[in-house]
């Protein structure tokens, strides 16, 4: 049934195709060429603390789009809400690097018109046409902000201030812990392994040899008894601190803001291993129902003023450099709290999610894809 | 003669047609909603995804059971659900008997319908809202270990974990069980229970050689509910749960909403649907569609 209709839809885009060759001007495989009026609505998939009434009011305001919000808890929801319903339930995604290549290859977003997003000349040139986001000279997105994953910890019941990511290993913290249950959490045991085990050669932490994978996998199965549980949404996360079942976690900056605002005695920090982080792209789907919205927001949380309000509520880094002063003036010292004026330096420092592929960055093929990181995810957790 | 009239006179001179009009509703919706919803996931559970893109390939493999057979993950699992849902029902079995047997030989006009209330009385608020409050309960800073410190006891731990879940379903389904158990108690004739007793048996042999086997049915179909209300869950999990707690459904869960393997997911979620299979056939075979 599925294959006869797949091929009937084939056929019938061949023929108007063939018989319309001006048409291919509306149909996703181009990118806006202007933007238009608006549709009157948005639907959006986003992280936890992206899509603010602070922001999203004015803009519905501004430009009539109503904004429909579904927040997703990992990289893998995203594209799972990206493609269900055949992919155009939703207009945009604020899809980090390891979620950017599967959308792209699975044709779920639409390439975008740079010359249309004002804000993008001013980007620090590293988010001007990043790798996870830019294939072969096309802009599949337009890079938003990015950040540290950290370490979370209770300031009354943790001490001395942690300095590892070991604490989160170790026996001593029992029952006391939890990390995002999320296969790419498997990066963050590669990246301990590779400063603590320096034999087992691994050089970048999507990039797992199926030997270099099982000694994760050992880790990360010798620290489940010690989990109190693996949280899927970072309201989970706040709930387990705010309730006193953990004392440790793995975390966002937006958890330790929101905690910290609760008066809940927590404090977060970059161990010396070095950490993961994100940086994220609005994306806009490849069978979106309201593209103009789509890039009325993207313009919108792009410009100086939004890109600072994100950056200090969810406590990462604008993409936007002229969002420096913009963020000192909503909150003094923000900028460089949140490393905006800090450079190339401090983000080449982070590992950015990426999506594993079997291609490994040497040359060689041996890595595993991230159908075997999902397998091994679960493996782990039981 | 209006057409009604024909109509009726003419499914009166017919009962088969009669039976077949009442019928045929019902069976297509089964036919069409139910019964081919499950062959498409049957079908759908030999089928493959490409992973960079998420296409699904369509095709006949077995490689969705061979990676479920091959890696004892999985297995583990299985067991964990399957575990659970048994305990959660023995527990519920257990806890049923006295209340449903005051409720059905004890309790007066007055106490009774008091009775029921408080068994329907939890169906009425939200599942959602019952699962959270029970994690706000055992939570470490929540109400049982406030109780307990208050008490003078040492601390509980047991959030967000398998004694978590298998308290919480308990909770859950005991109306479940309660209500079938309480029906079959109350349908034993008093004459019954006289006469074994002026035939010289003690209160604990009436009930275990003419109460008991007599209730058999009313606890079997108690025990459907329970378990197989277990066996399909994934929230309680999901909320209540620890690390090592995934249930097939969370499992099905994840590859369907995280992952989008829908074949992969398929092939698992025929398993519960072996178990339950097996598990209406011992019923039948102990009585409990005798008084259906």
């Amino acid at each position: 049934m599925k294959v006869s209709m797949t091929c009937l839809t084939k056929a019938a885009a061949m023929i108007v195709s063939l018989a319309l060759p001006f048409a291919q001007a509306a149909s996703a495989a181009e990118p806006l060429s202007a933007i238009g009026k608006g549709e009157g609505a948005l639907n959006i998939v986003a992280w936890e603390g992206y899509a603010q009434d602070d922001w999203v009011k004015p803009f519905e305001a501004k430009t009539g789009c109503k904004v429909n919000r579904k927040y997703a808890g990992s990289s893998d929801e995203m594209v799972a809400l990206m493609r269900s319903g055949g992919g155009g339930q939703y207009d945009l995604v604020s899809a980090s690097g390891d979620a950017t290549l599967r959308l792209i290859y699975g044709h779920n977003v639409q390439p975008i018109n740079i010359a249309l997003i004002p804000a993008w000349t001013n980007f620090i040139p590293a988010l001007q046409g990043p790798s996870f986001n830019t294939v072969k000279g096309v802009h599949y997105g337009v890079s938003y902000e990015w950040g540290p994953n950290t370490l979370l910890y209770n300031t009354q019941k943790v001490t001395p201030v942690p300095t590892s990511w070991s604490v989160i290993y170790d026996e001593a913290n029992k029952g006391k812990i939890t990390v995002p249950d999320n296969p790419i959490q498997i990066a963050d045991a590669a990246l301990y392994l590779s400063k603590t085990d320096p034999s087992l050669g691994i050089t970048d932490p999507y990039e797992l040899t199926q030997p270099q994978m099982d000694a994760v996998v050992t880790l990360l199965k010798k620290q489940r008894p010690l989990i109190r549980k693996y949280w899927a949404l970072a309201s989970d996360e706040i709930d387990l601190f705010r309730n006193g079942d953990v004392t440790l976690g793995a975390a966002w900056p937006y958890q330790t803001n929101t905690l910290q605002a609760a008066k809940v005695p927590v404090a977060d920090t970059l161990p010396t291993e070095g950490v993961t982080g994100w940086a994220d792209t609005w994306m806009v789907s490849a069978k979106s129902p309201h593209p103009n919205c789509a890039y009325e927001w993207i313009n919108y949380v792009t410009t100086p003023y939004v890109q600072a309000q994100q950056a200090i509520y969810f406590g990462e880094t604008p993409a936007n450099t002229l969002a420096c002063a913009e963020m000192d003036k909503q909150q003094a010292g923000s900028c460089k709290q949140y490393h905006a004026d800090a450079g190339a330096s401090y983000f080449d420092q982070i590992h950015f999610w990426k999506t594993p592929l079997k291609a490994c960055g040497n040359g060689q093929s041996n890595c595993l894809d991230y159908g075997a990181w999902q397998r091994a995810w679960q493996e782990i957790k039981g | 003669m209006p057409a009604s009239a024909s109509l009726s006179g003419l499914l009166w001179r017919r009962p088969a047609w009669r039976v077949a009009a009442l019928i045929s509703l019902p069976a297509i919706w089964f036919v069409l909603f139910y019964l081919a919803a499950l062959a498409a996931m049957f079908v759908s559970s030999f089928h493959t995804v490409d992973e960079l893109s998420g296409q699904i390939q369509p095709g006949w493999t077995l490689d969705n059971f061979r990676q479920l057979l091959g890696d004892w993950t999985y297995g583990r699992i299985a067991l964990r659900t399957v575990g659970i849902a048994a305990a959660v029902t023995l527990t519920d079995g257990l806890l049923a008997w006295p209340f449903a047997y005051v409720m059905a030989r004890y309790a007066g006009p007055r106490l009774r319908p008091a009775l029921m209330a408080l068994v329907m009385l939890p169906l009425w608020s939200s599942y959602l809202a019952r699962v959270y409050a029970w994690r706000l309960i055992l939570a470490h800073d929540g109400a049982l270990n406030w109780l307990l410190h208050g008490l003078g006891l040492p601390a509980a731990s047991i959030g967000y974990s398998n004694w978590a879940m298998w308290i919480v379903f308990t909770y859950l389904w005991l109306p479940f069980m309660i209500l079938p158990l309480f029906a079959a108690l109350e349908r034993i004739p008093p004459s019954l229970l006289e006469a074994s007793s002026d035939l010289g048996a003690a209160g604990w042999r009436t009930f275990r050689r003419v109460i008991v086997p007599l209730a058999m049915p009313g606890l079997v179909a108690g025990s459907i509910f329970t378990f197989s209300l277990t066996l399909g869950d994934y929230i309680t999990p999901l909320l209540v749960g620890g690390p090592g707690s995934d249930f097939i459904g969370n499992v099905v869960y994840s590859n369907v909403g995280v992952s989008n393997n829908i074949p992969f997911a398929a092939a698992f979620a025929v398993l519960p649907l072996l178990v339950m299979a097996g598990y209406l056939l011992i019923a039948r075979k102990l009585g409990a569609f005798d008084a259906l």
